[in-house]
């Protein structure tokens, strides 16, 4: 390989794991605050694109709205499926809230199956125009860079929402210890809304951005993506914002080099990964057993 | 100001209170002694609200607190530190100390307050870039007892607070109780280091598997028979 080759890869990878870490973030901030692997995010990131392909065909509203509209409604899927599902069994077992999670996704795919029919949706393709992208001798195009670009700025507002401003520091603090936050005078029921809303927004953004990429959509367009999300977010050390953004891009650029050399591989590289990890460092790469006095 | 009456609490099955009565004066320190799982936790849970209430009322100041959501206590002007601390540990000191002022409406006297809290605790703000859970145990109860300062209470509730603590440390921290209270925060200090509690103490309330067994001022619980034999070994 080249290092023409490898520079072109290299964008690929990133743009592939720019997606991943925008999903896993997803998983990670839910993880965070409830304990729950809320196996209905990746059917969120395909109401995502659902919501984005009527906004754009039938709409015909550009790019960036277009983004926006998914992003506002799947927060709203996303503080729906909380609120509905999950709330009413905030004090029992994880085990009864991981099964609902099941049941919902299944709700959703099976759902959008009957609404919308199962045969995949074409986007329309003039809501990004394509062209090629010459970086010196490297070539790339436009949708690549744009996808790279947009999960890189979400991520970084994530990071200003998390750290700098008072929902931020309210979600951290329910994270750690939510009878504690409450004391401070932090609504957690909101706090708990809040980070769905997060969450999901970023998955519908995923969405879009994806079947922009790939053009084509179906109900059941989000369980391949939502386990590799997954697995970088367990990756990246499951709970960890950093985490998420770090496994995401890994597993991304890992996935892309291998399929390049060996596509057979594509599919089970990711689960390779996550098996290494697991065995030599079973709290994710960034994941560190945080020892703390009584 | 804080009236109890009559207050029943069930906990996991348990009737951990039962028709429990306190009362705290604007001004006053009261504690609350006993065994472990009396149920002094339990009182203060239920004023904050984290516990349902069974039966009875709590009232502050004329309003009743049964209904309020734990969330909403704070901005009433009470203050819980809890027990165990329940320090945010993996955020550092000054971000502590900014989610104990969550509840304030008004910013603007943050770094007065900050400042207070420095005073009070010289030690946390050497550490102020610090992550709380590295902190030690005394200076972590010290970030508890800052983070709930910085809500301007008009009460404290604390729990607890010499537990796991060196006698020289537990030393320090009630002679900080009492000057948080001379500077003008009524307290509800519950403990089982009677003698210590008794020391700094106005009245205080004997509380044995959920029933106040008895009450009156803490200089007078100090020399009582039952209390000694009971409390403060021997």
């Amino acid at each position: 390989m080249s290092l023409v080759e490898f520079l072109q890869q290299l964008i690929n990878g990133l743009s592939l794991g720019s997606v991943y870490a925008l999903i896993a973030l997803g998983y990670t901030m839910v993880y965070g605050i409830i304990g729950l692997i809320n196996f209905a995010h990746c059917d969120v990131y395909m109401v995502g694109a659902y919501i984005g392909y009527f906004v754009a065909t039938d709409l015909h509203l550009p790019f960036v709205p277009t983004l926006l509209v998914a992003m506002l409604g799947t927060a709203i899927a996303g503080v729906l499926i909380e609120r509905i599902a999950y709330k009413p069994l905030r004090r029992s077992t994880n085990i009864s809230l991981l099964i609902t999670a099941i049941g919902v996704s299944l709700l959703l795919e099976n759902g959008f199956n009957w609404l919308f029919g199962g045969n995949p949706r074409t986007y329309p393709h003039d809501i990004l125009q394509q062209s090629n992208v010459e970086l010196g001798p490297v070539h790339s195009d436009t949708l690549h860079l744009i996808i790279l670009g947009t999960s890189l700025l979400l991520m970084i507002l994530l990071q200003v929402v998390i750290y700098r401003t008072k929902i931020g520091k309210a979600m951290r603090a329910t994270s750690t210890d939510k009878d504690a936050a409450e004391l401070m005078g932090i609504n957690v029921d909101t706090t708990i809304s809040a980070t769905f809303a997060i969450g999901s927004a970023l998955a519908g953004a995923a969405g879009v951005l994806v079947a922009i990429l790939y053009s084509s959509i179906d109900p059941y367009m989000g369980i391949q993506p939502g386990i590799k999300a997954f697995t970088a977010a367990v990756f990246g050390g499951i709970g960890l914002i950093p985490g998420a953004f770090v496994g995401g891009i890994i597993l991304g650029v890992i996935e892309t080099f291998v399929t390049a050399w060996y596509s057979q591989l594509s599919g089970a590289i990711g689960f390779i990964v996550l098996i290494i990890i697991l065995i030599i460092k079973p709290s994710g790469l960034l994941g560190k057993k945080v020892s703390e006095k009584v | 100001m804080l009236k109890i009456t009559n207050l029943n609490v069930y906990y996991g099955g348990i009737h951990a209170l039962t028709d429990v009565n306190i009362e705290v004066n604007e001004g006053e320190i009261v504690t609350l002694i006993g065994a472990n799982g009396a149920g002094k936790t339990s009182t203060l849970r239920a004023i904050s609200g984290l516990v349902p209430i069974a039966g009875g009322t709590i009232e502050f100041e004329g309003k009743e607190l049964n209904k309020v959501p734990a969330h909403k206590i704070p901005y009433l002007g009470i203050s819980h530190v809890p027990e165990g601390r329940r320090i945010f540990a993996n955020m550092s000191v000054a971000e502590n100390l900014q989610l104990g002022a969550y509840c304030r409406k008004d910013k603007s006297n943050f770094e007065q307050d900050y400042n207070q809290v420095f005073e009070k605790f010289p030690r946390l703000k050497e550490r102020m870039r610090q992550r709380a859970g590295t902190l030690s145990g005394g200076e972590q109860q010290m970030l508890a007892m800052g983070r709930a300062l910085m809500a301007r209470p008009k009460i404290l509730l604390m729990d607890e607070p010499s537990m796991g603590l060196a006698p020289i440390i537990v030393e320090e921290i009630f002679s900080i109780i009492q000057d948080i209270n001379k500077s003008g925060t009524t307290i509800l200090l519950v403990e089982q280091n009677a003698n210590m509690a008794l020391s700094i103490a106005n009245r205080a309330y004997v509380i044995e598997t959920g029933r106040i067994t008895l009450e009156g001022k803490a200089s007078d619980l100090l020399k009582d028979e039952s209390v000694k034999k009971a409390y403060l070994g021997g």
